[in-house]
């Protein structure tokens, strides 16, 4: 669809100045970057022609790492040491994971996230996750010959706000300027949507290495809206692997088996499963340390029967989400199929009965989701796309505070369109009580036990009064990467309390901080350089979008004793931009940010005005 | 200035009634969402950042309100001074109340006896009623302005739609 090229407002950037942006699809088993060249968007390939990066780190004695192929050949000689999969991890404590025993990992139980002990140190899985980023960031770089303005990062969109959190964390960590976290089975619909011109409902089924997604979207025009997305974050073709496993276990009745054999036996079950989705049977040949040799053959009914739970497990969510959608089966007009697992045929063949239809298997499951996500930073990062589209996502699932008697109160409910914000008036339980501990979870259950805790913070200096009489409002802001913001309020004297979602889960501000000094740890001058770079960055795009809407509006919106101002602030910051002063880049970047407030809600007004009266801008401008 | 006050039918240009042009409702919803969405915005300076985000959050809140006919009704009902879901605010009739015990234990049994055929036909029951009580309060608001009235057919409509989704999650339980 080449349509003709509209200038959006605030969106402006100089000709032929191609902002360069990636989507990167961080997945379970394999990640990948992929970026929009030449109006076509493509997965970006390593040396050796690679476009699919095993999601392995092998950590090294001397400090080093070694990620993907390489790490993933050698998992079963240093099984301590090489994480597989370490998307399971994030935003997980100990307790969360059901397998630990079936894993060769020294697990440390950490506030908030587990840990990992390596022969380089105790690794979270953000930093975990970080290291295959910055690999898939260099790659970028080196291919595309610069420096990458920012990326797109998918995360699965049965997320909750812990993972979603972590994830952000790793690329801040590998250095990424993160312009949006987008929902792996959108970023697919986007890519599958705008190739085949699609319009009506359809519905993603994503079922990766560990998580499944089912969203129920309506392509319209150009806008994709997700009515209902539901899912399992830890379900997906590892735990098919398991069952194979377990299965290798009992048919070999081995018992006992030390970390390199189980490294090994789980690599044999994915083969079997892998070879399974092209033949009728798998031979699955292991020697163990022992020297005992494993010598199996598995048919394809075995295995469907051994795992016809998990494949039910998936029907589920389906239901639910087509129900809050508020459609029936026969209303979906396509079922996009996304992730590796989708290739297993009876996986296809449960999806094509539950939907009624055959499910589009002609893309490419491993790539569409990078793809789908290059497409969206390359809007994001300013470039010029030929399509005009729009995507509206959703939360997936509610997010509340415990009440007395440990229930939840739902304030934000499961599916609504993000960014949203809702608040709810609560009050004291006790005469003269002073503080207010708020307690934020996320989740469906009515007992706060059985959600998921993502902060606690408390509301204090309330003034004593009566039970019942203080008023205290609480505000949810969800933004538009999914990631909660919580603040707190009495009504009568004013006090507050604000909190990013962060402390119980993601990591503090000062937290990625102390990493990044860590990595660091040699070269604080590069620290300086980094810091100093990224503010401009920063300030180069303020200046960019200040000109381009001066350029647009400013004759129209500004007097000009205002417009001067403006240009006033603007100078001094492309003066500082020139200079190497760190502080002085931040505080006139600042001062420009304040001084624009005024114009941005002008123009934004405008806008809106604009679209309400019919009077589209791509009219006016074409 | 646009003015974050205005009332919700305002913000899409449409007229105040619970009668709804549902075209139009998206169409304008879906105009305002392709100006001022965050996505239009990630490349703006910080202001014009956090404005699209508050105007969004704003439009959405807006738009999921007008959608539903419940969430209509209520708003409505509250530009006109009427609190109909104030937890003082609780009078049904008897006839009503006892009708809905009736369904409830219907319901009840069906779960229990895992009788599909008796959650289909409660959930055609159900949504015939709620459809009943849309249509009395579009008549109710619109034509007659009887607010209070109307605000006892909103209680009304609040039973049926928890109901509904009970049998909803009945379904789930028994598949």
């Amino acid at each position: 669809m080449a349509l003709l090229q509209i200038s959006e407002p605030g969106l402006s950037t100089a000709p032929h100045q191609h902002r360069l942006a990636v989507g990167i699809d961080l997945g379970t088993t394999n990640s990948l970057v992929a970026t929009v060249r030449n109006g076509v968007s493509v997965v970006l390939n390593d040396a050796y022609g690679h476009g699919l990066l095993p999601s392995v780190v092998r950590y090294l004695a001397d400090g080093g790492t070694s990620v993907g192929q390489a790490a993933q050949r050698q998992a079963a000689e240093d099984p301590h040491n090489t994480i597989i999969s370490a998307k399971r991890f994030m935003g997980r404590g100990i307790k969360d994971i059901p397998d630990l025993s079936t894993m060769p990992y020294k697990f440390v139980d950490a506030p908030g996230m587990l840990q990992i002990r390596t022969v380089a140190g105790v690794k979270s899985p953000v930093e975990i996750s970080s290291e295959i980023l910055k690999v898939l960031k260099t790659r970028a770089e080196a291919s595309l010959g610069g420096e990458l303005v920012g990326a797109v990062i998918t995360v699965p969109a049965y997320f909750d706000d812990a993972q979603r959190q972590a994830t952000k964390d790793a690329a801040r960590l590998a250095g990424l300027n993160v312009l949006r976290l987008l929902n792996e089975p959108t970023a697919a619909a986007i890519a599958y949507g705008l190739d085949n011109a699609a319009e009506g409902i359809y519905a993603v089924y994503d079922l990766g290495g560990g998580t499944f997604d089912i969203s129920i979207l309506k392509l319209t025009r150009g806008v994709f809206e997700v009515l209902a997305t539901n899912g399992d974050s830890a379900l997906g073709g590892d735990d098919f692997d398991r069952r194979i496993y377990c299965w290798i276990l009992e048919q070999a009745k081995v018992h006992t088996l030390d970390d390199r054999d189980k490294t090994l036996l789980m690599a044999r079950a994915r083969e079997a499963k892998e070879t399974l989705s092209e033949h009728a049977s798998a031979h699955i040949t292991v020697v163990l340390s022992t020297g005992e040799v494993v010598d199996l053959n598995l048919s394809e009914e075995i295995f469907n029967e051994m795992t016809a739970s998990l494949v039910n497990k998936t029907l589920l969510p389906c239901r639910k989400a087509l129900r809050d959608a508020g459609l029936a089966a026969e209303e979906v007009k396509g079922v996009v199929m996304v992730g590796g697992s989708t290739r297993i045929p009876r996986v296809q063949a449960a999806v094509g009965n539950f939907f009624g239809q055959t499910p589009l298997t002609n893309l490419d499951p491993d790539k569409v989701v990078a793809l789908g996500a290059s497409i969206q930073a390359n809007v994001l990062a300013g470039n010029k796309s030929g399509d005009e589209w729009l995507l509206l996502d959703v939360v997936p699932l509610s997010l509340g505070l415990e009440t007395m008697g440990g229930l939840t109160e739902k304030i934000i409910p499961r599916n609504a369109t993000i960014p949203t914000a809702r608040a709810q008036e609560f009050t004291t339980y006790k005469d003269g009580q002073t503080a207010m501990s708020i307690h934020v979870v996320q989740g469906e259950r009515e007992l706060v036990a059985d959600c998921r805790s993502l902060a606690r913070f408390e509301l204090r200096g309330i003034p004593p009064m009566v039970a019942g009489a203080a008023r205290i409002r609480v505000t949810f802001q969800v933004d538009a990467d999914g990631l909660l913001s919580v603040s707190a309020r009495e009504l009568g004297t004013g006090v507050e309390s604000h909190i990013a979602v962060k402390p119980s889960y993601g990591l503090g501000d000062d937290e990625v901080a102390r990493m990044l000094q860590d990595s660091y740890a040699h070269a604080q001058d590069d620290m300086t350089a980094r810091n100093l770079a990224e503010a401009k960055v920063d300030g180069r795009r303020l200046v960019d979008a200040t000109e381009a809407a001066l350029k647009e509006n400013g004759a129209a919106l500004l007097g000009g004793s205002e417009r001067a101002q403006v240009e006033k602030l603007l100078a001094s910051l492309q003066l500082a931009l020139d200079g190497n002063d760190l502080s002085a880049v931040k505080r006139a970047t600042e001062a420009l940010n304040q001084g624009t407030v005024e114009f941005a809600a002008r123009r934004m007004d405008m806008s809106v005005k604009q679209a309400l009266t019919g009077q589209r801008l791509d009219a006016l401008e074409l | 200035m646009l003015d974050f006050s205005r009332d919700h039918f305002a913000l899409f240009g449409l007229p105040t009634s619970y009668a709804l042009d549902s075209a139009r409702l998206d169409q304008a919803y879906r105009d305002i969402q392709s100006e001022i969405h965050p996505d239009k915005f990630a490349h703006a300076g910080e202001a014009e950042q956090r404005l699209s985000m508050q105007w969004t959050t704003r439009v959405n809140e807006a738009y999921q309100t007008l959608r539903r006919p419940f969430d209509r009704a209520n708003y409505l009902l509250r530009l006109r001074g009427i609190h109909a879901m104030d937890a003082n605010n609780t009078s049904m009739p008897m006839d009503f109340l006892m009708q809905h015990m009736e369904w409830s234990e219907e319901l009840a049994d069906a779960k229990e006896a895992q009788d599909m055929a008796v959650l289909d036909r409660l959930e055609k029951t159900l949504r015939d009623e709620a459809r009943e009580l849309q249509a009395q309060l579009a008549e109710q608001i619109d034509q007659r302005h009887d607010y209070p009235a109307a605000g006892e057919t909103l209680r009304k409509l609040r039973f049926t739609d928890k109901l509904l989704a009970d049998v909803g999650n009945a379904y789930e339980e028994i598949a």
